[in-house]
């Protein structure tokens, strides 16, 4: 199947900052910017002698696709950081699952655009007042429901920390989740995919531990910050 | 506290004015021309003596890591192995490619055998293009390739050791003690396979199956004489027993201090405390409320309201039980923790473990049964990814491939301690955080760029490393205090692309015998040389030279023992004079007083060195820097050996 590429830009930064959630203060996102999607005819021929060797299946475009508009949802909970008063470990976590996933959303668009099927483009402002982005996103292991969404919105201070590392744990197992369903349906034989999917799953395994800690930490002990 | 906090920041201020004195400023590394083959280049400290193209069928395929023998590098690739006849470094001759494909065909080598790691599920057994497509196959590698390369013309796969996860990387340890046999640590973060496909491929989790492929490292006893016969011996759980929460920097100070003051003030007001995760921390009331409300309970008492002081003594001297066991389960031993890369220091016992959320010192005294003797995690790493010791093996640095290779991470808005390396210092088996290093030139979007793979230069009396940052080019830094690491040479390309980032730079970058080479993923093979600078000198580079090794993995890191040399009592002189461990005068006149002996020949020079060392003696006492004094004269007494 050959569908057209339609190489276009994402919602410039500026949108994402008077959606509901970036209302006040200054979002995650400012620092780093989106560039537009492109794919060059060079590129483009790459990917073509690339799968020539290593084939990309319809679970590879599955996966990536998919992962696109998980990895915005986690976008937009971690842009949350600033304005809903979160302690600081919690801020540092958040600007690091910004800045990562952004950077992983760019290069998953790319992945799509160099094999000429449709590129995704997160919505982030629809996300941010609670929207789930269609029933498609709601059967990704992990995404939040519009109500938990609208609940992790209303949250402040510590209690935004404790319902935001709750909601990212269960998140992220989703991503590891997608990997494992990805590879049992041997996709990943791609090596751009399978390289991107290992390291999706070794960084947020990692971070999933890492959460744990912080949220113990959280239940059992007075917060610490105002 | 504020006035304290400007004080710091203007102290901040005047030591980074003088690093910018010494670096060129603005740096030239910032805004480079992309292109693949006409970059704007910037290079600082360094000379590019070559760059050699990547030839088909290599061209469209990254290159990857290397090794060395002889005067021969070999660069591995996606698509097998390179080996190139590096003897003239002006310009390099692939002597053999080797069709091969796999992920990431990660190399090493001692002696005759070559050892290759494929990870993806398209690699075959018999190196063919065709990429494995069912998911049970028997023609499907991963694992470790083993070729004797005794006749370089024609490679022979001797062996191959399949592995549950695949091999992403490996380390080749050589035991003295054991000269038989060559071992090989294997590193996989890839899934597990299915058992049909390799029996006793489990998943589960090792607490239920201990045979689980999970949370394990595979060492391969590879036997010299009968490369055939490699086998792996062991599969060591260097995971198991982690403690919740390691020591290191895995807090930033600030918090720390905050939890400190919060524990104080809580036990003041007499609320409960607990140690949890190593720290000291304030309970939450609700938290032990409810405790107490069960206790009361328990006792037949009304509950809360009828709390005694016996009741909070009993849940006083109970609580770290109860904590411990909260904390207990060990919460989610998440799947696929594994080590990344494993660096392996035998003269000194010790490797260094990258093993993605942490980063391990382990004691490899025997070689199949590594023991972890200390673990740190750290709040702004997020990818422990490669280890090198320093040459004594008293300090351990880790570095944090953030985004995997495959993102822009030295972009001015990410963070300097983000996709960095860290600096620990080893103190009786334990690891101490000292210092981040960075490289600390911005690099555009279209530059995928984190600390990667480098080594040592066996600079005598110091701590300098080489180090790939993929396309923020190559940094040569000083790492001898640990806590104030600095750049002090570098080499760097503008993107490969000026639209998209493309995946190229330095993957690796190594000293070997006397020049850095470094394997450029999209570029083909650099080789480079030092250049004498204010903060290196001729006579420390002559003397890094004087190190020569038969062949060389990074991570199986071998010890320098620098042979006498008039270079090596140079190098020392010239640090002493850095250092001001000398009078100007006492430098001028050892100076002189080696130039002498140089020059004379038999007893003359016997004498001259007999003088000058016992003279050297004499200064130890009075130096500021007495040790650096102290080696001077051994290496003055060594030419006389």
């Amino acid at each position: 199947m050959s569908v057209p590429v339609h190489p276009r830009p994402l919602l410039s930064v500026a949108l994402f900052v008077v959606g509901a959630g970036w209302a006040s203060g200054v979002s995650l996102l400012d620092a780093q910017t989106l560039p537009p999607v492109t794919a060059d005819a060079a590129a483009m021929a790459k990917a073509q002698s690339d799968s020539a060797r290593y084939p990309y299946t319809a679970a590879d475009i599955h996966f990536v696709t998919g992962m696109i508009s998980h990895h915005s949802q986690a976008i937009v909970m971690a842009g949350w950081a600033p304005t809903h008063g979160a302690g600081a470990a919690v801020r540092r976590l958040c600007e690091r699952i910004v800045n990562a996933q952004v950077d992983e959303i760019v290069l998953m668009q790319r992945w799509l655009a160099d094999r000429r099927q449709p590129v995704p483009v997160p919505d982030f402002a629809m996300l941010a007042m609670g929207h789930s982005g269609g029933k498609h996103m709601m059967t990704m292991p992990g995404m939040l429901t519009e109500a938990q969404m609208r609940e992790l919105d209303r949250a402040q201070g510590t209690r935004f920390d404790i319902l935001f590392l709750q909601l990212m744990i269960q998140h992220h197992k989703g991503a590891v989740t997608m990997v494992g369903d990805l590879f049992a349906a041997e996709g990943g034989r791609d090596l751009a995919v399978f390289k991107f999917a290992s390291d999706i799953n070794v960084d947020q395994t990692t971070e999933i531990r890492r959460m744990q800690r912080m949220l113990t930490d959280l239940l059992l002990t007075e917060a610490t910050h105002p | 506290m504020t006035r304290m906090l400007g004080r710091l920041s203007f102290l901040a201020s005047v030591s980074l004015a003088a690093v910018a004195n010494a670096q060129p400023s603005p740096d030239p590394r910032v805004g480079l021309k992309a292109g693949k083959t006409d970059a704007g280049v910037a290079a600082w400290n360094i000379r590019l003596v070559s760059n050699t193209p990547t030839q088909a069928p290599f061209t469209s395929s990254w290159n990857s890591d290397l090794a060395f023998f002889g005067n021969y590098a070999i660069q591995g690739s996606f698509a097998g192995f390179q080996v190139w006849d590096i003897s003239n470094p002006a310009r390099p001759t692939l002597r053999k490619g080797y069709h091969c494909p796999a992920s990431q065909s990660d190399v090493s080598i001692y002696k005759n055998l070559l050892f290759l790691s494929g990870e993806d599920y398209g690699a075959r057994l018999d190196c063919g293009t065709t990429p494995v497509r069912d998911s049970v196959s028997k023609d499907r590698l991963r694992g470790i390739r083993v070729f004797d390369i005794t006749d370089l013309d024609n490679p022979k796969n001797v062996a191959n050791v399949q592995t549950c996860r695949g091999s992403h990387t490996h380390s080749a340890l050589f035991d003295p003690k054991d000269p038989e046999n060559v071992y090989i640590y294997v590193s996989g973060s890839a899934p597990v396979r299915s058992p049909n496909e390799l029996s006793g491929c489990v998943e589960t989790n090792p607490d239920e199956d201990q045979h689980s492929a999970l949370l394990r490292l595979e060492i391969i006893k590879v036997p010299l004489a009968s490369p055939e016969k490699a086998a792996i011996v062991s599969a060591p759980r260097v995971f198991s027993n982690l403690p919740a929460r390691p020591a290191g920097h895995a807090e930033a100070e600030e918090d720390i201090q905050a939890a400190q003051k919060s524990a104080a003030e809580a036990r003041a007001r007499g609320q409960f405390t607990a140690v949890i995760f190593g720290m000291e921390r304030a309970l939450s009331t609700q938290f032990t409320n409810r405790l107490l409300d069960s206790l009361v309970k328990v006792r037949g008492g009304a509950g809360f309201s009828a709390v005694t002081s016996a009741d909070s003594a009993a849940l006083r001297s109970a609580l770290p039980t109860i904590i411990e066991k909260m904390m207990g389960g060990d919460e989610d031993r998440s799947h696929h923790m594994q080590c990344h890369d494993i660096t392996l220091y035998p003269a000194v016992g010790l490797a260094g473990g990258a093993c993605e959320g942490f980063g391990f010192l382990m004691d490899i005294s025997n070689p199949i049964q590594p023991r972890r003797l200390a673990e740190v995690a750290d709040s702004n790493f997020s990818y422990w990814h490669s280890a090198t010791l320093n040459n004594d093996g008293t300090k351990i640095l880790f570095s944090d491939e953030w985004g995997g290779g495959g993102a822009p991470k030295c972009r001015k808005a990410d963070k300097p301690e983000w996709g960095a390396n860290a600096i620990f210092s080893i103190v009786d088996g334990k690891m101490k955080f000292e210092s981040y290093y960075k490289l600390p030139a911005a690099q555009t979007p279209q530059e995928n760029c984190v600390a990667h793979n480098g080594s040592l230069i066996p600079i005598p009396g110091r701590d300098i490393m080489v180090q790939g940052w993929y396309q923020g080019g190559i940094s040569v830094f000083d790492w001898t205090d640990p806590a104030h690491p600095r750049e002090i040479a570098f080499f760097d390309r503008g993107p490969l692309d000026s639209t998209r980032m493309e995946m190229a730079g330095s993957w690796s970058v190594y000293w070997y015998n006397g020049v850095m080479v470094s394997s450029e993923i999209a570029r083909g093979l650099d080789i480079y040389e030092l250049v004498p600078s204010e903060f290196l000198s001729a006579n420390e580079i002559d003397a890094a030279k004087t190190i020569r090794f038969e062949y060389f993995n990074a991570q199986g890191q071998p010890k320098f023992e620098w042979p006498a040399s008039f270079s090596l009592a140079k190098a020392y002189l010239d640090q002493l004079e850095r250092s001001k461990g000398l009078a100007p005068a006492r430098i001028t006149a050892v100076r002189n007083a080696l130039g002498q002996a140089e020059a004379a020949t038999a007893a003359a020079r016997r004498t001259a060195l007999t003088q000058l060392g016992a003279s050297l003696d004499r200064d130890v006492s009075g130096s500021s820097d007495a040790k650096k004094v102290e080696l001077l004269a051994k290496a003055v007494r060594d030419l006389n050996r």
